[in-house]
């Protein structure tokens, strides 16, 4: 098996998981915050009872542990993989963002933005189909 | 304005923060077996490294601009405009990485570019 072929077999399933976990937490932030409510002030005094109801939402804490499961999976890809080849890649998510706002979170979603989000994941394809190294291995054991 | 800030502070201050992250990451080197001890002890390598650290620093700040442009706007229109931070991933990890972005990523980085043009008009 050559390397880059070893290297795949391992990157993909990781990529496959920060695809689901990812935006699953982007849709319980956008649940929790919609519940609390416009933020637009950037003084402390308005932040803090604002942070504290943010704390007490159990959609926030959900979201944030499917966004430390992506963030996990995300850190060993980068032990291996480029940066500007994970980065990309991974974000096939733009596809299943748009698919869990419209279930979880009703939002209604324009043919524009359907047709947005199409060509970011185009975009997607044709980077992700680069090789997954392009600098040397600092420090293979 | 204040969402535009926002934009900014979600794709400049968590792309940095992921470059960070990034280069303390190829500091400890590949990762072979995924035990749930060599996962641990990677974790813990981690936070010994000061880019793991000032990476945490500036990606806490591009989540809490999340969290707030989340309170007024739709999730599937607030995380596409963010796919902004390809282009930005693309110029730090050239300049900051030393990787090499060859003319097929830059094409599909563009086409990224494009998208996001799009979902914005999608704007309400």
């Amino acid at each position: 098996m050559t390397h880059t072929r070893r290297l795949q077999l391992k990157t993909l399933p990781l990529i496959l998981i920060s695809i689901v976990l990812g935006p699953l937490g982007n849709v319980f932030l956008g649940k929790a915050m919609k519940g609390i409510g416009s933020v637009t002030s950037a003084r402390i005094l308005d932040l803090v009872p604002i942070a504290s109801r943010v704390l007490a939402s159990g959609y926030i804490w959900l979201g944030i542990a499917c966004l430390l499961g992506f963030f996990i999976a995300h850190m060993l890809l980068l032990t291996w993989a480029d940066y500007s080849y994970v980065q990309p890649a991974t974000s096939l998510s733009y596809l299943s963002i748009s698919i869990l706002s419209y279930l979880l979170l009703g939002e209604t979603i324009s043919l524009l933005r359907w047709l947005g989000v199409a060509v970011i994941c185009l975009g997607v394809f044709l980077v992700g189909r680069t090789s997954p190294r392009t600098t040397g291995a600092p420090n293979r054991g | 304005m204040v969402e535009a800030a926002l934009f900014f502070l979600i794709v400049v201050a968590g792309t940095a923060g992921e470059l960070c992250v990034s280069r303390a990451m190829k500091s400890i080197g590949e990762v072979h077996d995924f035990s749930l001890k060599s996962i641990l002890s990677f974790v813990l390598q981690s936070l010994h490294l000061p880019w793991m650290w000032l990476g945490i620093a500036l990606m806490s700040l591009g989540f809490f601009s999340l969290l707030a442009i989340l309170s007024f706007q739709e999730v599937s229109f607030v995380v596409p405009v963010s796919a902004l931070s390809y282009a930005a991933g693309a110029f730090g990890a050239k300049a900051f990485l030393g990787e090499r972005i060859n003319r097929n990523r830059w094409i599909g980085i563009a086409v990224v570019c494009i998208g996001v043009t799009i979902v914005w008009w999608s704007r309400k």
